[in-house]
């Protein structure tokens, strides 16, 4: 048998060492250490983002009540890149935990308690209940079933909604909330000066507790999770588990946000777990991108404008653009288009 | 001499498919142990048996003396028992540091961690650099591990599931598909594996199996078939019909 010779070659190779000595180089533990750092440092493009936020409240005064309700969207969007964008996890009845945040801080108000904090801490806990509650009929099966299951799970509590007017108001809406002063200091006013900052904050808080999340060694398993669900289990990580705990969290940062939309809104209506609420969330997170924190925020600035802009020279037909622009958008690709704007603008800024 | 790992009468059938047939199988401790077979012998079957992917029609399987049969894929990484995937199974979008951090980490409970930032602790941080340095991973640690040569990956690999600290290891073809000219990397790393880690080399490759190998048991359609020294396996002429015939064209 001729392999006996390549064998002996082979043991020859195999004889090698594979390093000498193990132990490890100071020097290459503390550039590795500084890269991880590095990776979550924060980064001047952020700050720029925050700053202009905050500059927004003090110099577009007369657009806070839309504002408002794009600190809200991003929110929401935040919510559900947790679960896509960062644990591979897709949705499309992500509206069932909006609302249900909504209806909660609505009837908490309704009930007597009229401090927003405690409005928001109830759809939190409600939510990550529900979110909990869910996530093991979700996490069973593909992408196509995740799909179908999150769905049905949102229409069932839509209809659930409607036909429970007693409690809800029905077709009608949630009416009569009246709401006490943020922290029991700050009115709301007919501006949305104060509904706007009190969204404002509340996204910036959960923004940088997600942020820590994510940088997180939990959030690395998410991770691992989103590339290969297969591996992560075979380095020992408890795949359902952690999507279990994600997908409450999410589920409650959703909440959060149909909460503020409920409290700063003074009204509920059946709307709040709408398809039509999941599919937009959906595609706020593919105008901005998945998996790092700012698409929702980026994709429901987008979004909005968008919607208000062709809203305004085609009020009935804004669907139709923004179905255009979508599919340009998917066709293209973002960083394709984006890359694109980027080139033109600095051809422009050369020659001028 | 002590047992690492045991089967018996293991069974698994795929419709009217029996694809692991009546294995009594054991791996002794410290082992250097290959399973071979021809295509379709069942031997990929057989490992996702033994790491909980896929669960037995029938039989048992105990490491250390425990059964885990029904024990969950995560909790036999945890009471030590890694694997390797024939084709790459690594996270694309993560670095080799990062993905050998994470291994590392899982195996300290760090997963539960949500506030502590990853690389604060700088006992995984060594660790993480010392595997990288037995694998040849160190220039690579930063590199998205999608851009990695697939030499590289295959280290990566084999770097993963020793992570884990197993006492029991599997290796399901870890030189698949290198190139020539890199395969004495991989077969140095195997090689070179702590002799307190027992192996189970699953391998096509009889270059790698005759080089690393004490013992070596045959898989055909789904049931062992031989099982024995190198010397006794090499020269055994049945083996050679099934397997060593069909298998000696490179």
């Amino acid at each position: 048998m001729t392999a006996t010779e390549e064998t002996a070659m082979t043991i020859g190779l195999a004889a090698e060492p594979a390093s000498a000595g193990h132990h490890p180089a100071p020097a290459t533990a503390a550039r590795v250490v500084a890269a991880l750092k590095r990776r979550r440092r924060w980064r001047p493009l952020e700050a720029v983002f925050w700053a202009a936020t905050l500059a927004s409240v003090l110099l577009l005064p007369s657009k806070h009540l839309i504002l408002n309700e794009i600190a809200i969207l991003g929110l929401f969007a935040l919510s559900l890149d947790l679960i896509l964008g960062f644990a591979g996890v897709i949705s499309l009845g992500h509206a069932a935990f909006f609302g249900v945040g909504a209806y909660c801080a609505g009837l908490v108000a309704t009930h007597g308690i009229t401090e927003p904090l405690a409005g928001l801490a109830a759809a939190a806990a409600l939510t990550a209940l529900l979110g909990w509650a869910t996530s093991y009929l979700v996490l069973r099966g593909t992408d196509l079933t995740r799909l179908m299951v999150t769905m049905g799970i949102a229409l069932i509590l839509g209809e659930l909604a409607n036909q429970m007017a007693w409690l809800t108001g029905g077709a009608d809406g949630l009416q009569g909330i009246m709401m006490g002063p943020v922290a029991g200091w700050f009115e709301f006013d007919l501006f949305g000066t104060t509904a706007y900052a009190y969204s404002l904050s509340v996204l910036f808080v959960l923004f940088l507790a997600a942020r820590r999340i994510t940088n997180s060694p939990f959030g690395l398993s998410l991770l691992s999770i989103r590339d290969n669900p297969l591996r992560a289990a075979a380095v020992g990580v408890p795949v359902n588990g952690r999507l279990v705990q994600v997908y409450t969290l999410a589920a409650a940062y959703a909440g959060v946000a149909g909460a503020l939309l409920a409290q700063t809104t003074q009204f509920v209506s059946v709307d709040v777990l709408e398809f039509h609420r999941s599919a937009d969330v959906m595609l706020i997170l593919i105008i901005g991108g998945t998996g790092y924190l700012y698409g929702g925020l980026v994709g429901a600035v987008l979004f909005k404008l968008l919607q208000d802009m062709l809203a305004g020279f085609t009020p009935q037909y804004w669907h139709f653009w923004i179905g255009i622009f979508l599919i340009a958008l998917v066709l293209v690709g973002r960083e394709r288009m984006v890359g694109g704007v980027a080139a033109a603008v600095r051809r422009l800024a050369r020659r001028t | 001499m002590a047992v690492a790992l045991e089967t018996r009468n293991l069974q698994r059938e795929f419709g009217a498919l029996r694809a692991t047939d009546n294995v009594s199988f054991r791996l002794e401790r410290g082992a250097r142990h290959a399973l071979i077979g021809p295509n379709g012998a069942g031997k990929t079957t057989f490992i996702n048996l033994l790491t909980g992917v896929l669960t037995p029609t029938a039989g048992s399987i105990y490491l250390d003396g425990v059964d885990i049969t029904r024990t969950k894929r995560e909790q036999r990484v945890h009471k030590g028992l890694a694997r390797t995937f024939q084709i790459n199974q690594l996270f694309a979008a993560l670095t080799p540091l990062e993905t050998i951090g994470l291994a590392v980490s899982e195996r300290m409970g760090g997963g539960r961690d949500w506030w502590r930032p990853t690389g604060s602790k700088r006992e995984i941080v060594d660790e993480v650099v010392e595997i990288a340095e037995r694998f040849h991973l160190v220039d690579e640690l930063e590199l998205k591990t999608s851009t990695l040569a697939y030499g590289k990956q295959r280290l990566l690999e084999i770097a993963v599931a020793f992570a884990c600290r197993p006492r029991v290891l599997l290796l399901d073809e870890p030189a698949a598909g290198v190139p020539e000219g890199d395969r004495h990397e991989i077969l140095a790393a195997v090689a070179s594996l702590p002799r307190d880690v027992s192996v189970l080399l699953i391998e096509h490759d009889m270059d790698l199996v005759f080089s690393f190998a004490e013992r070596i048991s045959v898989l055909v359609n789904g049931a062992l078939f031989k099982e024995g020294s190198v010397d006794e396996i090499a020269a055994d002429p049945e083996v050679k019909a099934v397997y060593l015939g069909e298998g000696d064209d490179d």
